[in-house]
């Protein structure tokens, strides 16, 4: 199903925790709310399930507009972030549940039938007479995603749903979810805070700050052109630096880095650059390797010092760094936004990449 | 097998916490001193009067009729206590108003006030002139001080608060996703209440109900007032060993009160045994 979600508002006594958001995802879509905490993902995501309430705005799902259709009317899937199982019933009835509160009960051999064929489908057919506390973190979340599954649910909501994993799980299972969205086809919503969860899951991600969603985009177009300094330095790894903007140049004095043509008005500004787009040079520079990460890999990850910044930086080709030797750093690009507005994806100037 | 019992040549005696023996000794000490010795004595008691003696005590009527009014308004005053204890603690636990904690205070006065001060109250409000009473008998015709009716009010008056305080702390911890969860899979209120609610606060239901059917039988003061202690209807077990020992009946006595030890423990037993199947799958 589709969902469209316009203007919504909501204020918790007097700080707005969503301040006007409007989203649009597409029949089958995977997306992810992104976000630092208290930026508001959550409680959008509880307002989509119908949990919370709106002060202003309108939920339509699949055209429907659900404005005061409670949760229970909404038939919208919900993975909870500790899962929410209930503990006093085996997997079975947990995943039977659903079926079983409905008005037009089921036959019970239908719903065993149901309650197996999910259970193939999240992978863990052993585990039906278990009670919840009787199964591992990653088997608990495969057991609520079976049991939001359960209703053929028109949207899947995923509230933090590896946040309770150990990283090896998560990856694992981040995997196996996306390949059975793909299977399955229901339109998702993923709340994360996690970019490199979002990136991996989700066709698109809505980049989330203070109650608005501030860009709405591919991972790919998040990175390559951020919509805001907030959407620069939160999605990717970048080094947030302090430059200055002279005609139509960006100086990182006193950092002792290469300046960027930056087609910005004059004033101060800020840089996101990667690590790999700043590159280091042997010789006598003011920066200082501290750290040589993956040694075995060429380009070397560094961690270098400049001034009084720490920052990832890359090795140039055909360089090798020991631990305290002295660099040249030269940027080969990145994204400066104005103090007074306005962004520009910035160049190396020609006479840098000269020298 | 672990290279210190080998070097040691014994098993090794470390653990977490030392001293395992005299904590033991001790625990047992006081507890044979305190518990299990007067027991004892209550246990040893009645055979002074032989075997056939003691029969004849338990079969005599007034006996009888006392044991079983005893337990049943404690059972009855238990039951009716457990949906307003449930409710009560829901109360306190989930809504939030003005008030709300001189009201959670004042739950814990039956635990605090003199039985015997209670007894006088309840006969007070619920006498056939009295505030409860008095618009009862006339517009209901019923009478509740000096009949069973009061017994059971006066120990659902004390045996409240051990259901309000055994349910709130678990209702308190019971997180609320369970419910939202309920509630995105198309559960109404009521079905999510009997179906995800309920079922996770039956153990502790159960536990608030042991305990104040426990202390039901057992409660003296605040029955002995409102009872009206008529032999065969409204005298209670505990008030009839009193009768007893008046008499200097005192084997007589204590076949009574080693049946009402006896069945307690048997009803306590058999209520421990079902939280023991609740509580199966559960950590």
């Amino acid at each position: 199903m589709t969902v469209e979600v316009q203007g919504i508002v909501r204020r918790f006594g007097a700080t707005a925790a969503l301040e006007g958001v409007s989203l649009s995802v597409r029949e089958g879509e995977f997306i992810a709310l992104l976000g630092p905490s208290g930026s508001g993902k959550t409680t959008l995501l509880r307002i989509l399930a119908g949990l919370e309430g709106t002060d202003a705005g309108v939920v339509r799902v699949g055209g429907r507009d659900l404005t005061g259709v409670p949760a229970r009317e909404r038939g919208i899937g919900m993975v909870f972030q500790n899962y929410a199982l209930f503990r006093h019933m085996t997997v079975f009835d947990n995943i039977a549940f659903g079926l079983r509160v409905r008005a037009q009960k089921p036959h019970h051999s239908e719903i065993a039938t149901r309650v197996r064929r999910l259970l193939e489908l999240v992978q863990v057919p052993e585990l039906e007479t278990r009670y919840p506390e009787q199964c591992s973190g990653g088997q608990r979340q495969r057991v609520a995603l079976a049991r939001a599954l359960a209703i053929e649910p028109r949207l899947l909501l995923l509230d933090e749903p590896f946040s309770a994993l150990d990283a090896l799980v998560r990856k694992d299972v981040r995997r196996w979810l996306r390949g059975l969205h793909d299977g399955l086809g229901i339109t998702s919503v993923l709340v994360t805070h996690d970019q490199e969860e979002a990136m991996e899951l989700a066709d698109r991600i809505a980049v989330m700050e203070r109650g608005r969603i501030v860009q709405f985009d591919t991972a790919e177009t998040l990175l390559r052109a951020p919509a805001t300094a907030f959407v620069a330095g939160f999605v990717g790894e970048a080094a947030r630096l302090p430059c200055t903007v002279r005609g139509g140049v960006a100086h990182f004095d006193p950092l002792p880095m290469t300046p960027l043509r930056a087609a910005l008005p004059d004033g101060p500004a800020t840089a996101f650059v990667r690590p790999h787009d700043i590159v280091a040079r042997s010789g006598d520079g003011a920066a200082k390797v501290r750290l040589v990460r993956q040694e075995d890999q060429a380009p070397n990850r560094l961690v270098v010092q400049a001034g009084d910044v720490v920052l990832d930086a890359t090795s140039g080709p055909g360089e090798v760094f020991a631990r305290g030797q002295a660099c040249r750093l030269t940027l080969r690009g990145g994204h400066v936004f104005s103090a007074a507005g306005g962004s520009t994806r910035a160049q190396p100037l020609a006479a840098a990449m000269a020298s | 097998m672990s290279a210190t019992t080998l070097s040691l040549g014994r098993p090794s005696p470390i653990a977490a916490i030392p001293g395992f023996r005299l904590t033991l000794g001790i625990t047992l000490a006081w507890l044979g001193g305190v518990v299990l010795i007067p027991l004892a004595a209550l246990a040893l008691r009645p055979w002074e009067l032989g075997l056939g003696g003691v029969l004849a005590v338990l079969a005599d009527a007034r006996v009888l009729a006392a044991l079983q009014l005893s337990f049943g308004a404690a059972a009855m005053a238990a039951l009716l206590d457990l949906p307003l204890g449930l409710l009560l603690a829901w109360v306190i636990v989930r809504l939030r108003f003005p008030g709300r904690s001189a009201l959670d205070a004042a739950l814990d006065l039956p635990f605090a006030l003199p039985t015997a001060v209670a007894g006088i109250a309840l006969t007070a409000l619920t006498a056939p002139n009295g505030w409860l009473g008095a618009p009862l008998e006339a517009m209901f015709g019923w009478k509740i001080a000096f009949t069973q009716a009061g017994i059971v009010f006066a120990l659902m008056f004390t045996g409240l608060p051990f259901i309000v305080r055994t349910v709130e702390p678990v209702l308190r911890d019971m997180a609320r996703d369970a419910e939202e969860a309920a509630a995105t899979l198309g559960a109404s209120r009521m079905q999510t209440l009997g179906r995800v609610v309920l079922p996770a606060l039956l153990p502790a239901l159960l536990t608030g109900f042991s305990l104040a059917f426990a202390r039901s039988v057992g409660e003296y003061g605040s029955v002995i007032f409102i009872a009206g202690n008529l032999p065969m209807l409204t005298e209670i077990a505990p008030l009839l060993i009193v009768v007893k020992l008046e008499q200097f009946d005192y084997a007589g006595a204590a076949v009574v009160g080693m049946a009402m030890l006896l069945l307690s423990f048997a009803l306590l037993f058999g209520i421990n045994q079902v939280q023991q199947l609740l509580r199966r799958g559960r950590a």
